[in-house]
């Protein structure tokens, strides 16, 4: 094959465009990915687990959450809105009573908070929350 | 190691065996997400507690792993169940190596 200014232009541009194509969707996708991490890929059941948290929160430098999921040995939290999706993790040792917990969160913006719970027959359970931030908790 | 760390738990001092108790933990630290930045524009760099676990005459309640969207001074609440007379004990793990701990002792009464 003859290398001509035109056909290296055809094929730099091509990649470039591959390039981006792929990488796009990946960004995007941020939150999904670190969830397909966490499961594997695993089938996502709901009902077995609570999540509660704030419809609106004035200050997203501290958003109370609790999880509670009977049977979970493990239970992760995602916040899709924030530069790192991965917010928390729980796992629950053998003197665990409730397989409940609390804490606070940072929300940058409006937001969807996901919590996945990994139960102890191995199965996932999601629960999915959306938290109005009037003020974000990323710093300016 | 962060300047003014000072871990705060509150455990009941008695329950009976095989009882589910709340515990109720706080530690000053301000979790410096790695996100902000200062004044000049440079990036404040992360500095947060990454890892807080908490075991009973040493099985273990709840290990948890912390990300920087948890808030300043980092807050939980979780159950738990004493079988036995003994100490609590709990551990927050730094970025900067550092660990703090604390422990309570709980008896059967």
């Amino acid at each position: 094959m003859e290398l001509t200014r035109r056909k290296m232009l055809a094929w730099g541009s091509g990649t470039f465009a591959l390039a981006t194509l792929s990488a796009i969707p990946a960004f995007a996708n941020l939150t999904d990915d670190a969830i397909a991490e966490f499961t594997s890929g695993a089938d996502l059941g709901e009902g077995a687990i609570t999540l509660t948290a704030p419809e609106i929160a004035e200050n997203g430098n501290t958003v109370p959450v609790e999880v509670d999921a009977p049977g979970a040995a493990e239970i992760t939290l995602f916040a899709d809105g924030n530069p790192v999706p991965n917010v928390v993790t729980f796992k629950f040792g053998p003197l665990s009573a409730s397989r409940s917990a609390s804490t606070r969160i940072r929300l940058a913006t409006t937001q969807n908070v996901v919590a996945i719970a990994k139960m102890e027959d191995g199965s996932f359970q999601m629960a999915k929350a959306n938290v109005k931030v009037t003020i974000g908790g990323c710093g300016g | 190691m962060a300047s003014g760390v000072k871990p705060r738990v509150k455990v009941p001092k008695t329950a009976a065996a095989g009882d589910t108790i709340t515990i109720k933990t706080l530690i000053s630290h301000k979790m410096e997400s790695g996100q902000r930045k200062d004044d000049d524009g440079n990036i404040i760099p992360r500095s947060i507690i990454n890892r807080f676990t908490a075991d009973f005459n040493g099985e273990n309640v709840i290990d948890v792993a912390l990300e920087p969207a948890i808030s300043t001074n980092p807050y939980f609440q979780f159950e738990a169940v004493v079988p036995e007379a003994g100490d609590f004990k709990f551990t927050w793990y730094d970025d900067d190596g550092s660990v703090y701990e604390t422990s309570k002792s709980i008896s059967i009464g």
